[in-house]
């Protein structure tokens, strides 16, 4: 075990994947000598060669298509978007593409393509860079959208998405890189798509969560604790496909819940969540499910973050409004 | 009042002048069958040019066929392809089996030459996802419709063979349209930043459904966008099937050298509408303009080119119409027998493993379909 950075963490997943597998490539602006604007892939040139780990042109479509093409020709791609603002440059690539390529060719062909991308408020980043867009591309068929809160969960994660043999937009969160250290296993390990995990557990309510705002939950948790009130923190850590079971089986216990994301309220996969469990869960609900999000503005100019970013107050203040419902 | 200006050294109209007297179009029949760039003149023996005019031919009907299937309902979605017989088979006659194909909408022709069967091409016209199901060993993908995306995923299809250290090129289609696309720019500038195999073809058939090339870009000829990218460029007549082989051929020669991407512009013409869908090309073209690339007739100067030889004659150009229109039958009556789609195929190909809200869709569908 070795304590490690979330961004220390990504960088041995994709050390572990690039000795495992000779088809895994690295790409991206400024990956290669560069090691990454932020050190994501430091030494991984210098380790596995220019042919394996290589910068592109600045041109986020062109990189989306070199990951397609790469897949038809039997490599397993794992392209990096600087920041996830610049998604929508390549949102054909990915949506319209990628997503699509098992079912467009009937099985035949597929892209088993893994998008590193950066995104995430609270670090001042000029425009465009620390949008929350992974709301958009939850609703695209044949997608499934990763976002790890913690140094263990970002590495077993990311081998599990660049083994998956269908492509996975796997979102880092700037503040939560370097925010604080956790042991992670120095050996290889995976973390299953598409299942939660209960951060914290508790009786009262459940927080359904992921990202920045995981931290965020448990620290209302602990501050509501203090009050009396057992509060279960759930890390989605996958937004699509959800962990129905997991999220069904916290609200029965409880019977209430709350929904947290840093996203705007009309984005983000809250609403996708509140409609779950209303579909699922009704007759267990004491209260109905509220969500934390924020304004349904564009992301704040930098200064504003403070006040724009929703955090462990307003989960407090929300958390209440469900609680003495 | 005009103010005298100092004489400048740079003379960026000649500039653009000297560009474009680089990209003269490469011919070497002319429109009467004549032999004009003797020292261009690939090597190919009578077979294969008297197997390239059947596949032009066959071509040919297989179009008129498809218009006609279209207009009784039995065909759906269909980009007529008559006129740019030399530019789509001429330029797939250049290449080997282990070349991959990334098409455009208008490119099946191209895709039933390297291997596709012809009752798959009509499930895709139809939208039926075995169609898409390419058989193992055919190095195509299915037409792209978002124009420009083919070009971005050659580029990686491209490196992806030359970092396997195989001898094969990507190629891919576009039209004169598709030039003003970012992808366009972006693929050809990726394959040649990375050195890689590629040929990019756009078929300059002088119109985006109504909109004329020129309403396209101010640049003289579409072969100089090359220059954008720093790869060589060519403007080939695309209705001289000779010429664009050996461009093409060329052009892969190069690519399997390791010297990098070509882009070909090939001068074409479209006789048929844009597609079935509607499009009426009168309102936009001249019938001056029809008559005078009905002329130009690929299939016109290359019949007349190989009789002079004693190469072609009426019976053999019989003989191929009556294989096409029987072929075209067959597999129609195959496409025809083709089981219908249920939501459960649909839902089965979405992912190698099944997520659980499709697991669950899955098991309403196939209860729905059981009654």
């Amino acid at each position: 075990m070795a304590q490690m950075t979330m961004i220390q963490a990504i960088t041995d997943a994709l050390r572990t994947e690039l000795r495992n597998d000779p088809n895994v490539l690295v790409f991206g602006e400024d990956v290669g000598v560069n090691g990454g604007v932020f050190r994501a892939t430091e030494g991984l040139q210098s380790e596995f060669g220019e042919d394996r780990v290589f910068d592109t042109p600045l041109a986020e479509s062109g990189i989306g298509g070199l990951a397609i093409g790469l897949a038809l020709q039997g490599y397993r791609p794992v392209p990096e978007i600087q920041f996830f603002g610049f998604i929508f440059e390549v949102m054909d690539s990915v949506a319209g593409q990628m997503a699509r390529m098992r079912y467009r060719s009937g099985g035949r062909y597929s892209s088993p393509v893994t998008i590193r991308s950066p995104f995430g408020g609270g670090v001042h980043t000029p425009e465009m860079h620390a949008d929350s867009l992974e709301g958009m591309v939850a609703q695209q068929p044949g997608l499934k959208i990763v976002i790890p809160s913690t140094p263990y969960d970002a590495k077993g994660l990311l081998i599990s998405s660049i083994r998956d043999n269908d492509p996975v937009i796997f979102l880092e969160h700037m503040k939560l890189y370097r925010s604080f250290r956790q042991e992670v296993p120095e050996e290889e390990y995976t973390i299953p798509l598409g299942k939660a995990d209960v951060k914290r557990e508790g009786k009262d309510l459940s927080i359904i969560t992921y990202g920045a705002m995981v931290h965020e939950s448990l620290k209302a948790a602990e501050e509501l604790e203090k009050e009396g009130h057992s509060v279960e923190v759930i890390d989605l850590r996958t937004i699509m496909p959800l962990d129905i079971e997991t999220i069904i089986a916290s609200v029965e216990k409880t019977g209430r819940a709350i929904v947290v994301q840093e996203a705007q309220k009309q984005s983000g996969i809250a609403a996708h969540v509140v409609a779950e469990i209303n579909d699922r869960a009704i007759l267990s609900l004491e209260a109905p499910v509220l969500r934390v999000a924020a304004p349904d503005t564009v992301f704040a100019f930098s200064q504003a973050e403070t006040v724009w970013l929703p955090n462990y107050k307003d989960v407090i203040e929300t958390a209440k409004k469900v609680l003495t419902f | 009042m005009a103010s005298k200006t100092k004489n400048n050294t740079f003379d960026a109209v000649k500039q653009l002048e000297n560009v474009e007297s680089q990209f003269e179009m490469f011919q070497i029949l002319n429109e009467e069958g004549e032999v004009v760039n003797e020292a261009a003149m690939p090597e190919l023996s009578d077979e294969q040019l008297q197997e390239l005019m059947k596949r032009m031919v066959y071509t040919r009907i297989l179009d008129q066929r498809s218009i006609s299937l279209n207009r009784q309902g039995r065909l759906g979605f269909y980009a007529p392809t008559a006129g740019q017989e030399a530019s789509q088979l001429a330029s797939q006659f250049a290449l080997e089996k282990e070349d991959f194909i990334l098409p455009g909408y208008r490119d099946v022709p191209q895709m039933i030459w390297h291997g596709l069967p012809l009752a798959q091409a009509f499930l895709f016209s139809r939208g039926h996802f075995k169609g898409n199901q390419i058989p193992e060993g055919v190095n195509v993908i299915s037409p792209q419709i978002i124009i420009g995306a083919q070009y971005i995923q050659a580029a990686g299809v491209a490196l992806g063979m030359k970092k396997r250290g195989a001898k094969s090129v990507a190629v891919t289609y576009t039209g004169d349209g598709g030039a003003s696309q970012g992808d366009f720019y972006e693929g050809i500038n990726f394959a040649g930043a990375y050195k890689a195999p590629a040929i990019f073809f756009v078929q300059n058939n002088r119109f985006a459904i109504s909109t004329p090339v020129e309403k396209q870009s101010a640049a003289k000829t579409i072969a100089q966008k090359a220059v954008a990218a720093g790869i060589p460029g060519i403007q080939v007549d695309g209705m001289d099937p000779l010429a664009v082989y050996a461009a093409t051929l060329d052009a892969r020669k190069r690519a399997i050298n390791g010297e990098g991407p070509t882009l070909i512009e090939t001068m074409t013409y479209r006789y048929g509408p844009h597609t079935m869908a509607g499009d009426d090309p009168t309102r936009y073209r001249t019938a001056d303009l029809d008559n005078e690339w009905e002329k130009k007739d690929p299939l016109v100067r290359f019949r007349k080119f190989l009789e002079k030889k004693n190469l072609w004659n009426e019976e053999m150009e019989n003989e191929t119409i009556e294989k096409a229109k029987e072929d075209i039958k067959e597999a129609i009556k195959e496409a025809d027998n083709t089981p219908k789609q249920k939501v459960t195929d649909l839902i089965s190909i979405m992912y190698e493993e099944m997520p659980n809200h499709l697991q669950e869709q899955y098991e309403i569908y196939k209860e729905k379909e059981s009654k």
